[in-house]
């Protein structure tokens, strides 16, 4: 193809490359370019308006001993692992069960999956209210008979994440499953009745056989759903604001809130340079697993 | 003959089926629960949201806190409403759409049929790209709107809605329009077709179904952002998402829990509608599209 | 002998679509069975149902004397070789070929001698640490027979299990295949659309269309005693030639073209009336051949195919086209007039309206 458009002539190429300007500035100019900008400038000491007075480290230094950073570091941990393991996990149940040739299958599908169309601000809100300890469930509960009991996740900095957890599960468990099921999908069907014929139970297919197929869309999966973690922050501001006090506080609020509240400018870009990192060190190893070898069409 | 013969008979009640179908209604009925709960709030009064449960059906129905929500609720200072809110989110989410479809489709379409050099090297940038936080490109560009003198307009967040919907939309459009056979393509260049009169005589026609894919996804990606329409636009700017933020969060006055929850339900309308009608295209521009994360 | 396979009275639907219609067949044990059909014909309707994959609608089936209709595909004592091999692409030829066996809890020595007894035969020792990634579409279906052969059971299903291999492989394997039958007698029942590969593994052929049999008999008798036209049609390639003929006064009219009736094996009374003519492109002589044709006549060439060790002949008979074979040596170009002839004995005849051989 490269070949016959070179031999088309200048005048016809050139229109090709005039319609990929806006791919080409982009790539360049946004990703690339304010990137290493970002990158830059967490050097220096901004505050107010970016500026090159260089400090080196410095920002870095005082990041990792800030204790709200700290806090947003260990709540994304504890936040990620919950996530990763119990949507891959739910998200893989739920397809395997809408995998069992049923009836209503798009109705069970389309209820799973309806979440995920509502924003981040919309599920906070609304897990907010259900969790709220006056009128939601808690106070639901103690109607029905049991005046002593405790469910108030959003208001204990020990239970706070979960509250949040719960929420971006269910936000998001549809998505995992579409994915799985998509998978499931791909598997022969020659392989479900070769085992058939061999008499091995169903689940011990899924374990033995079909899981280990389905290793690039685990995979996939895990990267969407990392790269989805990380960046983390709308629900965070609609359910809990960050509290209460500064234990449910993610990196991404950080990012923010020096950025664009406390004018610590310098302090936001290293602490985004450090999400980068985050994110290359899931993206780089997939990248070369996904790619590596060979060559993209 | 004797013995048995055709269907093996099925139990309706097998514990197989017990336990497929009572797990997944139960999960469906876990899941409906929230909107069930937003809706039946939305539709009461307060005194009966503090005397009843809120799993409750509204004894007295009232539409009072949907017009509340709508015409007089109050962000800071000016109370008109969340329908402030719905037309600029309508007035951001209509332009940025058409752009960055249109942007990205002939990116797409260029990178698909007529490869030049170096074209890779900036879609692997772009592709790489859609994984970057974006905390690190944030500040730059409102440096670069403010430039340009765009910061705080419309015109300004539909461009970085544009830039931003590009990694995702144009690899949508670039495989889709590489899975359209090769031989239209080049019996076109032999008929003399340039590279705009192919795009919009042959391609288009074809891409209906992707379009809409893309229109999917932009619609319900853009509706429901608040990072950016926090960031790039003024407060008389603000999306319907970051209105219902302050709305529902914000610390003055006595919470409202019923014309909260209308206001939530109208900020989700819009995407539900879309996903509701849309079936299953929206499946397939989410698992395209959720490289957006 | 006694039946391996009884089916009785085999019914499939979906829905309103009949895939399946009352079928009945019996597979006496150690017999090499092809269903051979085109595609939707319910060939491999009619093996899944075997295997117990699908579930009839009604009808029986038999193996080994036992009623298995509603027992588990595991437990039908059966094995099962699949056009996409399926083999299970995570583990290594062994454990491929002894994961039915351990779940099934057959002791360890036993799955050992087992194993080494189907590796010898199907010559894949050097391959059971490899995963089936490393092996080869033809070692991939060797292990894919592997694991069948395994399960020690009377009875094979072959889904198209060529079909997938290039024509050199698919050729290999064929024999390979017949030997395996002639080796260890089991009942093998073969699903193909090709007819090369029925004809030669087959004891029986069962050509199947509309999820019906059409005939049931050895390779030599479909070939040479085709019961109806399609039949006719079906099997040998290039494929017979028709005419419309009328029969009366001990002759047979091909339109302006007559020849005498005697030496043709009628399968039902001699009649007379309208029929469909029918002489396959192999049986046409020419040149010295003639002599002992009682039936000759002179055709125009309208386009010569050569293809090496045979030339086919495309020409005009009657007013239809007519195709011939002759010897891959013969110099001969379009317009050229050739004397050609067949023996009336090997041609068929099948009723116009019913299509049935007479």
């Amino acid at each position: 193809m490269a070949q016959a458009a070179r031999r088309i002539g200048i005048l016809r190429n050139l229109s090709a490359k005039f319609a990929s300007v806006p791919m080409i500035l982009t790539a360049l100019i946004v990703y690339l370019g304010f990137s290493l900008w970002t990158i830059l400038y967490s050097f220096t000491n901004s505050r107010l308006l970016p500026q090159t007075n260089w400090v080196g480290l410095a920002q870095y230094e005082r990041l990792w001993s800030t204790r709200r950073w700290l806090i947003s570091i260990e709540n994304l941990m504890i936040y990620g692992s919950s996530m990763l393991v119990l949507s891959l996990v739910i998200g893989f149940v739920l397809a395997a069960l809408l995998d069992q040739k049923i009836r209503f299958e798009n109705t069970y599908r389309a209820i799973l999956l309806y979440p995920y169309a509502l924003s981040f601000i919309v599920t906070g809100l609304v897990w907010q209210w259900l969790l709220n300890p006056d009128l939601g469930v808690q106070h639901f509960v103690r109607g029905l008979g049991f005046p002593d009991f405790v469910f108030d996740p959003l208001s204990s900095s020990d239970f706070v994440l979960f509250g949040v957890i719960a929420a971006a599960l269910w936000h998001g468990t549809g998505l995992v499953m579409c994915l799985m099921l998509a998978g499931l999908r791909g598997i022969d069907e020659d392989i479900w009745k070769a085992t058939r014929v061999e008499g091995i139970p169903q689940w011990k297919t899924y374990l033995f056989v079909v899981i280990p197929m389905m290793k690039p869309v685990f995979v996939t999966t895990l990267v969407l759903i990392t790269s989805g973690i990380i960046k983390l922050y709308d629900l965070v501001i609609a359910q809990t604001g960050g509290g209460p006090g500064l234990s449910s506080e993610v990196p991404a609020k950080y990012v923010f809130d020096y950025m664009f509240q406390s004018q610590n400018l310098a302090q936001g870009f290293a602490a985004s340079t450090m999400m980068l990192a985050a994110v290359a060190l899931v993206i780089i190893p997939w990248a070369f697993l996904e790619f590596g070898g060979k060559k993209r069409a | 003959m004797i013995g048995p013969r055709g269907m093996k008979p099925v139990r309706r009640l097998s514990p197989r089926n017990v336990i497929i179908y009572g797990t997944l209604t139960i999960l469906a009925l876990y899941y409906l629960l929230p909107l069930y709960v937003m809706v039946v709030t939305s539709l009461k009064g307060m005194p009966e949201i503090r005397m009843g449960n809120i799993f409750a059906p509204p004894v007295e129905l009232t539409f009072e806190p949907w017009i509340q929500a709508w015409a007089h609720t109050c962000t800071g200072l000016s109370c008109d409403g969340l329908s402030r809110g719905f037309f600029n989110s309508v007035k951001i989410t209509i332009p940025s759409v058409i752009v960055s479809i249109a942007v990205a489709s002939v990116n797409g379409y260029a990178l698909a049929n007529w490869r030049f050099k170096g074209a890779d090297i900036f879609f692997t940038i772009l592709i790489i790209g859609a994984f970057i936080p974006y905390q690190v490109m944030i500040y730059p560009m409102v440096i670069l709107l403010r430039e340009m003198g765009l910061y705080g307009s419309l015109g300004g967040l539909v461009l970085v809605h544009t830039v931003f919907g590009m990694p995702i939309l144009t690899l949508l459009f670039r495989n889709y329009f590489s899975s359209l056979p090769e031989e239209l393509f080049k019996a076109a260049r032999v008929d003399g077709a340039g590279f705009w009169s192919i795009y919009f005589n042959i391609m288009l026609p074809m891409s209906l179904p992707i379009f809409v894919v893309a229109i999917i996804l932009q619609v319900t990606g853009i509706w429901n952002d608040f990072l950016f329409g926090v960031i790039f636009t003024r407060p008389e700017n603000y999306p319907m998402t970051v209105q219902l933020n302050n709305i529902v969060n914000s610390v003055q006055g006595v919470k409202e829990y019923n014309v909260n929850m209308a206001a939530t339900v109208l900020t989700g309308l819009v995407p539900l509608a879309i996903y509701f009608a849309s079936g299953k295209l929206f499946v397939r521009g989410i698992a395209a599209g959720a490289v957006k994360g | 002998m006694e039946p391996s396979i009884l089916i009785n009275q085999l019914t499939l639907n979906y829905g309103p679509v009949e895939v399946l219609k009352k079928l009945d067949l019996d597979v006496p044990k150690g017999e090499f069975l092809v269903l051979l059909g085109s595609s939707g014909c319910g060939k491999s309707t009619l093996l899944n149902c075997i295997a117990g994959l699908l579930e009839p609608t009604d009808g029986q089936i038999h193996i080994n004397g036992r009623n298995v209709t509603w027992e588990e595909p595991s437990r039908r004592g059966i094995g099962m070789v699949f056009q996409s091999y399926a083999l299970y692409p995570q583990m290594t030829v062994e454990k491929n070929l002894t994961f039915g066996l351990k779940n099934a809890k057959v002791p360890r020595n036993e799955i050992a001698e087992r194993v080494a007894r189907a590796a010898g035969i199907l010559q894949i020792e050097p391959l059971l640490k490899r995963r089936p990634s490393a092996l080869s579409g033809g070692q991939r279906q060797r292990v894919a027979i592997g694991r069948a052969l395994v399960r020690d059971v009377d009875v094979f299903l072959f889904d198209e299990p060529l079909s997938n291999l290039d024509a050199k492989l698919r050729a290999e394997l064929r024999v390979e295949i017949k030997r395996l039958h002639q080796n260890l007698g089991n009942t093998m029942i073969y699903v193909t659309h090709d007819q090369v590969e029925a004809m030669t593994l087959a004891d029986r052929i069962a050509i199947m269309r509309g999820g019906e049999i059409m005939q049931l008999a050895s390779p030599s008798e479909i070939y040479n005693l085709p019961v109806n036209k399609y039949v006719a049609s079906f099997i040998g390639s290039p494929s017979m030639n028709f005419f419309e003929a009328v029969l009366g006064q001990g002759e047979i009219k091909l339109k302006e073209l007559s020849f005498p009736q005697q030496d043709y094996q009628w399968s039902s009374e001699q009649r007379s009336g309208q029929v469909w003519f029918g002489v396959r492109p192999e049986h046409v002589v020419s040149g010295d051949a003639l002599g002992k044709c009682k039936t000759q006549f002179d055709v125009v060439v309208d386009m010569v195919e050569p293809m090496g060790s045979e030339t086919l002949v495309w020409a005009k008979l009657a007013g239809e086209p007519f195709r011939f074979r002759l010897d891959g040596q013969t110099r001969i170009v379009k317009g050229d007039t050739v004397r050609v002839g067949f023996d009336l004995s090997l041609a068929s005849m099948f009723d116009a309206q019913t299509e049935r051989r007479i």
